[in-house]
């Protein structure tokens, strides 16, 4: 039996005797100073389970990574006074070459899972709930009875659920065969991926041979219990397949959107798309830093406030280019390129003036982080989820405005035929700079969204313009709707291919595919029919 | 044609940039020192900070009175994270600005496309920053790591029981030169060690990648096979950012899956919310959180300096590996310089060996007398909330650079220059 078997032993007998836990001993304390890493596995798991003071104090200054050892003595120094961590008061004379005790990777674990095994018995769902979900995976043998008693104990449904699986993670190892049968049928339930592995090694002939099963029966029922799992875990990887090319679909029409109006519908060539992205993303950072100054109590709702403020900001820079440089063009579609392209580069260097040339941080709010686990070990992410979400907003609001309102009306007249809509009273040069001004505001907004998972610098619309131009031709110029299928299209393309052939054969593969899904059909997804005028 | 006529406006545009900067005054008494780290571009967020401090290092050695009695004059230009720009620029430093030196540099595709300028011209590079190997050149010193002081060591503590015992490894790497050369070496290593094929997975992204949800479904799918598994990162850029948040956002922690990074510092991770990340690793000669005297002056001499030239978020700048490597670099040169008694490259090239200084990382470092690289001690760090490093493992001494791995047939003859 190893040392730290022994030690796990011992704190379970602690534990198991109930209610009076021994304070730690002062030989205890030393192993934690010690330069043996299993001494100090041993000690920290022992720790772990601890609930006096003086143990909580050593825990707490370990979490806080304060612990620190000078010679055989133990301290908490946060580097300007040190405590004593048996008695709590304050050591006068700071000794010499004191030496961090930090926890790594290992320890940590111990630590979290000793530290679980105590609150099973929590009163409080929630901790209970975590506890539970800890012991799931790293539980070892020799917690079996902790987990006997939780299960006894315990009341709510899913925590049980749980702690029944953590125990007949073990259980499959047992002697006795009705034991080992019991956990395999129970382990059909669970969803871990790592636990397919578990069961494989049951199956496969070992050259360990007490890691095989030998019974038939038993053997049958983990047999069927893989088959359960695997179908489940497949399942859910699917769906988290479609969910990832669904998020880039969405970024990617996000991206395109705004040229979807501007190129699609008023035939504008506009290359400094990107870098209206990229006004919207810095001004979400301008709003990420007034609320940092102001509104700190907020700042958790900066991103919601940022989306007016993006659009606006990008749809005046919009009225500007479009006043100043793309009226002049309309018609010209080299000139305004070569015009757009100048533009950008201006666009760039003006960040990079104002800003810095670096990239800037943007903190997602913590409604943002983490995510939702689906099944197992598929976890879709908060941030994409609101900007599925959020895309769809978009989309909603695009379409209300151009097939329910007058502008739309207005917008949809002038680019079918620019000179009867202006014979029937259609300011059309003001439609022009209205319509240029959404869609350069829309950009905005998706530099709003791609400012939460992507990186925000000067030159990051470079990034987006070729896709963006991508979206809409496939789509077919001049439809909001080819726009939106061709995006999700290509967004679930590269995703499924990325899976299958890595991120670099897959960019390659999806832009050939454009190459030559536009030599075969030059009009894109959808084309436009009927008489107009540009055509 | 979009992106290509881009970069040449941007070659253009740059040029007459650099011109503007090339026509500062001459000072006859002074020695031209060129800097040659990209401030925009993908690279940017690693590289500012280099050029920060070189320039800080060099106003300490003129506030001590310079070299040889003269001033030292620095050179800044900007290759915009664009490689062929680099031998440009390089070029133009050497021949146009007449630096006697060059610290420069971070990605290896970079310094693969300014070598052939300094073999041409005679004149000297200092690489800070660790690498691949498999190149020793006349003109260069390399002080950062080679991949037995910074990779090899980090993939043993990995299989050490210490580290996890990982069993089953996912390189995962930006697609140019120094991962791919990396994770050829390590690949060799590692079946060295016994493991098998099927148990290494590899992949690359292209620079600036920014989506990681696939890879991270991979690697999680990849880790349920049972063995432990542990990730081996050189992604480099501001790429990291976004693999870190989708990593954080995942839930892919570092007790299950913990990731070891080649190529992310301090710096990298000051954009990035850390408290997923504590325990994921880093592999580095030099962590800002090391406790000793030479580092806690070198970080307050970094942060005085960020103060006072209005450095953007000043009060929160880092140290970092190749920060500390470009100091020592500079201060390793000034002191040959002084021995040589002349900037000739060959007569610098001569003294360079042998020299040694005390760096932050508190060890005194040697410049290795027939290899141009720096003996150096090697730390592996946990992530920490904070988004320092915990130091976890140190070797007990500086180790000799080996740029010809080992682990690579046909590499047995290769040894020093």
């Amino acid at each position: 039996m190893s040392r730290i078997q022994r030690w796990i032993v011992f704190c379970l007998f602690v534990l198991g005797s109930n209610t009076v836990f021994a304070a730690p001993d002062s030989a205890l304390l030393k192993q934690l100073a010690s330069d043996d890493f299993d001494v100090r596995l041993a000690a920290i798991t022992q720790l772990g389970s601890q609930e006096d003071p003086i143990a909580k104090r050593i825990i707490e200054a370990l979490d806080q990574d304060t612990l620190a050892k000078s010679g055989d003595q133990l301290l908490i120094y946060d580097g300007e006074k040190a405590v004593d961590p048996v008695s709590g008061g304050n050591i006068a004379v700071i000794p010499a070459n004191i030496e961090n005790i930090s926890l790594n990777n290992q320890l940590r674990q111990a630590l979290d899972t000793a530290k679980a095994s105590a609150k099973l018995f929590s009163t409080d769902r929630s901790t209970r709930f975590a506890a539970a979900n800890q012991m799931r995976e790293n539980a070892v043998e020799s917690m079996l009875p902790i987990l006997d008693k939780a299960l006894a104990t315990e009341t709510d449904a899913d925590i049980k659920q749980i702690i029944g699986l953590a125990s007949a993670r073990i259980r499959l190892t047992s002697t006795d065969p009705k034991q080992r049968l019991a956990a395999a049928k129970k382990l059909a339930e669970s969803s871990d991926a790592n636990v397919i592995a578990l069961l494989q090694s049951r199956l496969d002939a070992n050259t360990d041979s007490t890691a095989t099963e030998s019974d038939n029966e038993v053997r049958g029922e983990i047999a069927l219990s893989l088959q359960s799992i695997k179908k489940r875990i497949k399942f859910a990887e699917s769906v988290g397949t479609v969910f990832t090319g669904l998020s880039l679909g969405s970024i990617l029409i996000l991206a395109a959107l705004g040229l979807a109006i501007t190129y699609g519908v008023m035939g504008v060539i506009n290359m400094a798309h990107g870098e209206l992205l990229m006004v919207g993303a810095y001004a979400t950072y301008v709003v990420q830093g007034v609320f940092r100054q102001h509104l700190p109590n907020f700042i958790d709702w900066y991103v919601i406030a940022a989306i007016p403020v993006a659009f606006f900001a990008a749809a005046m820079v919009g009225i500007l280019i479009e006043r100043t440089v793309i009226r002049h063009l309309y018609g010209r579609p080299l000139e305004s390129l070569l015009a757009t392209w100048g533009l950008s580069l201006v666009l760039i260097q003006a960040a990079r003036v104002i800003f810095g040339p670096q990239n800037v941080e943007l903190a997602n709010p913590n409604w943002m982080s983490g995510g939702i686990t689906l099944v197992g070990d598929v976890v879709l992410p908060w941030n994409r989820i609101v900007i599925v979400a959020f895309a769809a907003f978009v989309l909603v609001l695009i379409w209300l405005m151009m097939s329910r309102t007058r502008l739309g009306l207005f917008v949809r007249a002038v680019t079918q035929n620019r000179t009867m809509a202006g014979c029937v009273g259609v300011p059309t040069g003001r439609i022009d700079t209205l319509a240029f001004a959404i869609g350069s505001g829309v950009a905005g907004l998706g530099g709003c969204a791609l400012s939460q998972i992507a990186n925000v610098g000067p030159a990051m619309g470079q990034g987006y313009i070729v896709d963006a131009f991508m979206v809409v031709v496939v789509g077919g110029v001049g439809q909001l709707a080819g726009a939106v299928w061709a995006g999700m299209g290509l967004g679930l393309l590269t995703k499924f291919l990325e899976g299958w052939t890595g991120a670099v054969i897959a960019k390659i593969a999806v832009l050939i595919f454009i190459i030559l899904f536009i030599q075969k059909r030059p009009q894109g997804l959808f084309a436009l029919k009927g008489r107009f005028v540009d055509s | 044609m979009q992106r290509r006529t881009f970069v040449k406006a941007l070659v253009l545009a740059s040029s007459i940039a650099a011109l503007g900067s090339a026509s500062q005054s001459y000072a006859a008494d002074t020695i031209k020192v060129g800097i040659l780290h990209s401030l925009s571009g993908t690279m940017a967020i690693s590289e500012t900070a280099l050029k920060n401090t070189a320039l800080m290092t060099i106003e300490e050695i003129n506030a001590k009175g310079g070299v040889m009695g003269k001033k030292l004059e620095p050179v800044v230009v900007d290759p915009a994270s664009n490689w062929p720009l680099f031998a440009e620029k390089a070029r133009q430093l050497i021949s146009k600005d007449k630096v006697s030196v060059v610290f420069g540099c971070w990605t290896s595709v970079s310094r693969k496309s300014v070598n052939p300028v300094f073999k041409e011209l005679n004149s000297l590079l200092f690489y800070p920053v660790q690498y691949e190997g498999e190149e020793l050149e006349k003109n260069v010193f390399y002080t950062g790591a080679a991949p037995n002081q910074q990779a090899i060591p980090a993939v043993e503590y990995l299989m050490s029981k210490q580290g996890g015992g990982a069993k089953r490894f996912v390189l995962l790497g930006t697609d140019y030169v120094y991962p791919r050369t990396t994770n050829k070496i390590l690949r060799a290593f590692l079946h060295s060690k016994g493991v098998k094929d099927e148990d290494i997975m590899e992949e690359y992204t292209p620079f600036g990648h920014s989506d990681y949800q696939t890879i991270i479904a991979n690697i999680k799918k990849f880790s349920s096979a049972g063995k432990k598994t542990a990730v081996i990162s050189t992604i480099n850029g501001d790429s990291n950012v976004p693999f870190y948040k989708e990593l954080g956002n995942a839930g892919l922690k570092a007790t299950d899956v913990p990731v070891v990074a080649f190529s992310v510092g301090e710096e990298e991770l000051r954009g990035v919310d850390t408290k997923p990340l504590v325990g994921h690793l880093a592999a580095w000669n030099y962590f800002m959180s090391l406790k000793n005297p030479t580092n806690s002056g070198f970080i307050k001499m970094y942060k005085d300096w960020a103060k006072k030239n209005k450095i953007p978020n000043a009060d929160s700048v880092v140290t970092n590996d190749p920060m500390e490597a470009t100091y020592v670099g500079i201060h390793m040169w000034a002191q040959a310089v002084e021995k040589a008694k002349s900037t000739d490259t060959d007569k610098v090239i001569a003294a360079m060996g042998g020299q040694t200084f005390t760096a932050p990382s508190g060890f005194t470092l040697t410049m290795d007398k027939t290899n141009h690289h720096l003996h150096k001690p090697v730390f592996i760090g946990e992530v920490k909330a904070d988004g320092q490093f915990n130091v976890v493992w140190k070797t007990p001494a500086p180790i000799r650079a080996q740029p010809w791995s080992p682990f690579i047939p046909g590499n047995e003859s290769k040894q020093g220059m």
